[in-house]
């Protein structure tokens, strides 16, 4: 991706907020992104807004709050990627030519516990065979067998992810937890514990797109999106059926693999990395689907707190969905503010140092993933070649 | 009197409670699937033949629902899990599970269970239970 970068980002703290409108969440966010950025809600030429419950026309309200409509203002739903897919049109828009400044923003108020979704029919919610995270523990249980891991191991990811939660104020979790208060909490299907599970919720993110690089600024390297290919029975489309999927690649995989080509770069080129967990042992399988490790090897890196913030490569220094909760329209975007934070050395107690490159990785039901690089450019006088 | 099936297209219940899994075979990809489709979901061909799927398979994967997901009023707490059916290539089924203690590669046989259905009556989905009787009744080519 050429000649996009990010000029401004802003959130509402993800949690629960009695009270608060949907409008208001996403207003928050997108006022937040503007003063960023410097500039009015006038000077944006278009509008994106991710989001899966939101209902009809949940952009339109927000930028009607901030008496900004009459630009082309665009819901797109895509799932747990929705507002990954926002942002790659919105980058898009302005890569083509068609505008200089917009603004991608996700917004969500999740109904409370297991999830409900449009996506199944009504027999299937009968048969009871639609709770996600039923689904999440049968993939669980697979990577558990092929992977040589234990519920120890799911419970690491959760104490990591809550150890950094506690420093990120837009975070619905902030204590600590130990790993035998995750294996104390509830079964929910196992081998998966309630604590193991990110909840849903509500928030909203926000992100001011320009066009141009500047010395110092954040560019936007890659925006990847990929959907399922049919085959596995675990896909994330929640299929009733499927065949030998061992070659089969995962839309992660894929959209991993888009990213790196288009920005150019490896995983071992990476600083900082936000992955969707929204349950541990979906984080442990997305390491190795963004190549950041090789299968089988999740455990050597828990021992070696490769992935922890001070290690070698932090992933989900924000704390992750487990900490943060997963307001769906809003959670890729919630990890583009936490990487611009980090690239430009604002994030706190938290912050990886030197952090230059970035990446975003969603993926969920509607069997979309989105993967984002993101790249801080050298500060003086020697932005990218462009010829 | 056995309840309906929960969807038509799905199985068929016969007079004596027992259930059959319809599936699609295609020859041209070579490949079964479930539900019946109108296209070879993993290859897109159209010669589409609807065929009854093997009654027993190995258990590969499972978990259990312990309160109730939305728009679901049967008994709690209940088993579901993955059954690789009997036959070649491999076909993989979701589906609710009865019996256990589950294990890898158990054997499991098909049969219809009753649950509500989303209008107030009754209806027979399909589950596999752990078969204690170790031979199958379909052969690995029993596709």
């Amino acid at each position: 991706m050429r000649d996009v970068r990010i000029a401004g980002v802003g959130m509402h703290p993800f949690g629960r907020f009695e009270g608060r409108t949907t409008t208001e969440l996403g207003a928050t966010a997108v006022a937040a992104a503007l003063r960023d950025a410097g500039c009015g809600v006038g000077d944006v030429q278009a509008a994106f807004c991710g989001t899966a419950y939101g209902g009809v026309a949940a952009g339109h309200r927000v930028l009607g709050a901030l008496a900004g409509t009459g630009m082309p203002i665009i819901d797109v739903e895509a799932g747990c990627a929705s507002g990954g897919a926002a942002l790659q049109l919105a980058a898009m828009s302005i890569e083509s030519g068609r505008y200089d400044r917009v603004v991608a923003f996700g917004v969500e108020k999740m109904p409370r516990g297991v999830i409900r979704s449009s996506y199944f029919a009504p027999w299937q919610e009968a048969a009871g065979l639609t709770p996600a995270p039923a689904y999440f523990a049968l993939r669980a249980q697979r990577l558990l067998r092929e992977c040589g891991l234990a519920e120890r191991h799911l419970a690491e990811v959760v104490v990591k992810n809550r150890a950094h939660g506690v420093a990120n104020p837009d975070a619905m979790f902030r204590t600590a937890v130990s790993v035998e208060e995750v294996l104390a909490s509830r079964p929910v299907c196992p081998p998966l514990r309630l604590w193991m599970l990110c909840s849903p919720n509500e928030g909203a993110a926000a992100v001011v797109l320009e066009r141009g690089g500047a010395p110092g600024s954040i560019e936007v390297s890659a925006v990847a999106l990929r959907s399922h290919q049919p085959g596995s029975v675990l896909g994330e489309d929640s299929p009733l059926a499927g065949i030998d999927d061992t070659d089969l690649p995962t839309p992660t995989t894929m959209a991993a693999r888009d990213a790196y080509e288009e920005a150019a770069l490896g995983p071992d080129e990476l600083d900082v990395v936000e992955c969707q967990d929204t349950d541990a042992a979906r984080e442990l399988a997305t390491w190795a689907e963004l190549g950041l490790c090789a299968p089988g090897d999740q455990p050597r890196h828990l021992a070696d707190g490769t992935f922890r913030l001070g290690g070698a490569l932090p992933v989900n220094p924000s704390g992750g969905l487990l900490s943060k909760g997963e307001p769906l329209g809003a959670s890729a975007l919630g990890q583009i503010v936490e990487l611009v934070r980090q690239l430009r050395g604002d994030a706190g107690e938290r912050q990886v140092p030197g952090a230059s490159v970035g990446l975003a990785h969603v993926v969920g039901r509607g069997a979309n993933a989105c993967v984002t690089i993101l790249r801080r450019s050298s500060p003086a006088g020697s932005a990218r070649d462009r010829s | 009197m056995h309840a309906p099936p929960i969807e038509p297209s799905l199985l068929r219940v016969a007079p004596d409670g027992s259930v059959t899994l319809i599936g699609g075979f295609s020859p041209t990809s070579g490949l079964r699937h479930f539900p019946r489709a109108t296209v070879c979901p993993y290859s897109g061909a159209t010669d589409v033949v609807a065929v009854d799927l093997p009654r027993h398979g190995r258990l590969w994967l499972w978990t259990e629902v312990l309160s109730a997901p939305p728009g679901y009023s049967g008994p709690l707490p209940y088993a579901m899990g993955v059954v690789v059916l009997d036959g070649e290539p491999e076909l993989r089924v979701i589906s609710r599970l009865l019996g256990g203690p589950f294990t890898l590669g158990a054997p499991m046989e098909l049969i219809g269970e009753e649950v509500p259905d989303h209008s107030g009556g009754r209806c027979t989905v399909w589950a596999f239970r752990v078969a204690h009787d170790t031979e199958t009744a379909e052969g690995p080519s029993g596709a």
